[in-house]
């Protein structure tokens, strides 16, 4: 790797599926003069360029700000969500992480929970489910009072900032050998739970989440550690720690 | 859809598996004390293993162990049953970013299947096996130091053996730290020194049992 813009050459493996349905498969592209100061997607949009002065179709896949906050941009890059560089999003991602000659597999997410729409494409609703089952408040919080009315202590300040970070991409489920939701469910909660208006709610809102990551048929943690090292914000394992917790307090408490 | 309770849910059904997990690796412990006795001596361990099996509330112990080892069974079985089908299609590549995963928590069920045949085997070898007499001060008692030497004199068994507590070691060495997770105890400071004490833990099962079993080769 230079700090010198260089033009790569690329043999790309990756997945098609023309509906949920298809049963898909790999195709491979090469890829000529991709400046290793454009980012993966510009490198996707430049093929899908090609492929459509040649009349095929063009690779389908998500993407939004491609500033690293919506979460949009899933998909697996040579084995590993988000690609090989840590705290980034696809988008994030710059083509200077990579060689020229190189081969690079691009895959959907793989989860029950996320069944794939379209090549890249994945139905990623089952986390819209989950945030509705209680990933809010309802309680009547009343007019706004005086910020120094109600104390938060620094460290659930920060711990709660910390969860609300989650973009909501799905690369903990992606990257978790279970495919389990457990860390991205956990960070829902966890930036309600640890403030004063989320508290009152947290054991039932820990209760309602659990049962609906349940149905939709994710999987179940086994402290593996492969979501928060995959994770593009951070989101560490206290969260689930804190979700197990609450869990068990609903549970106990009947809520 | 089958009500959503403590005991069906992922949660319940992982703490269940950690609490039972957690009783057994007291069990291990237990276990290597006794069986350290046969440092001691034959006398030591014969006696001792006849004061266990002497006193009533030997039932009652069992009883707990049997109900912790199913439970602990049934509980895993079903959360990488669902974890399996959950995961769907596999990847073509997937590359490990070598902080999650290790040897010993992605070979969990491969390791607790090693450990259901080897204490149904050990049970039938020792606790249902050769019935040999001795008498310790002026007491009969079953000689159990005679059959755990004659064991241990065939090199193929004591390899078994210690492949057997690798395995254990591996799979408690994971164990024990995921279980204070699953039951909510993580902290910032604690959580890397509960997972060293628990990799030391798994090695330190692994190497004792182990070496008792080749203590035993060499004695004949």
């Amino acid at each position: 790797m230079s700090n010198v813009e260089q033009m790569l050459t690329l043999n790309l493996k990756i997945w098609r599926q023309d509906d949920r349905n298809d049963k898909g498969r790999f195709v491979d592209y090469k890829l000529e003069e991709v400046s290793t100061d454009s980012s993966f997607l510009e490198m996707i949009d430049m093929l899908n360029d090609e492929l459509v002065k040649e009349g095929k179709d063009p690779v389908s896949f998500d993407h939004d700000c491609r500033e690293g906050i919506c979460g949009s941009c899933a998909m697996m890059v040579n084995g590993q969500a988000h690609g090989p560089n840590a705290l980034t999003t696809t988008c994030q991602l710059h083509m200077r992480s990579f060689s020229d000659g190189d081969t690079i597999v691009i895959e959907p997410w793989r989860s029950r929970a996320f069944p794939v729409l379209k090549d890249l494409r994945t139905d990623r609703s089952a986390f819209d489910k989950i945030i509705a089952a209680g990933g809010f408040i309802s309680v009547n919080t009343g007019n706004a009072q005086d910020a120094n009315n109600l104390p938060v202590n620094k460290e659930n300040a920060d711990r709660a900032m910390d969860a609300a970070s989650c973009i909501g991409c799905g690369a903990c489920v992606a990257a978790c050998p279970n495919a389990s939701a457990m860390l991205f469910t956990a960070a829902k909660m966890s930036q309600l739970a640890l403030l004063p208006q989320g508290e009152v709610e947290a054991a039932e809102r820990a209760s309602n989440m659990v049962r609906e990551m349940d149905e939709l048929g994710f999987g179940n943690c086994t402290n593996h550690a492969e979501c928060e090292a995959a994770c593009p914000k951070g989101i560490d394992l206290r969260n689930i720690a804190h979700m197990n917790r609450e869990f068990l307090k609903s549970k106990v408490s009947g809520k | 859809m089958p009500s959503h309770n403590y005991f069906t849910s992922s949660i319940g059904k992982k703490q269940i598996t950690a609490i039972t997990g957690l009783g057994l690796v007291g069990f291990t412990a237990a276990h290597l004390a006794g069986n350290l006795l046969i440092l001691v001596g034959a006398d030591a361990f014969n006696a001792y293993g006849h004061g266990l099996i002497s006193n009533p509330l030997i039932y009652v112990a069992e009883a707990i162990l049997l109900a912790m080892f199913v439970t602990h069974i049934v509980m895993a079985a079903l959360v990488t049953i669902q974890n399996t089908a959950a995961r769907g299609k596999r990847y073509y590549i997937k590359n490990r970013s070598g902080h999650g995963e290790t040897i010993a928590s992605m070979t969990m069920p491969y390791t607790g299947i090693i450990m259901l045949v080897f204490i149904i085997l050990h049970l039938i070898n020792f606790k249902y096996g050769a019935h040999y007499e001795t008498t310790v001060d002026g007491v009969v008692m079953r000689d159990l130091f005679k059959l755990v030497v004659e064991y241990f004199s065939n090199p193929l068994y004591v390899a078994w053996y210690v492949f057997a507590m690798i395995a254990l070691g591996l799979h408690v060495g994971h164990g024990l730290q995921s279980s204070l997770q699953t039951w909510g105890l993580n902290h910032p400071s604690y959580t890397p020194k509960v997972k060293m004490i628990s990799v030391a833990y798994g090695v330190l099962v692994a190497i004792g049992y182990s070496g008792l079993a080749v203590y035993c080769y060499f004695l004949n």
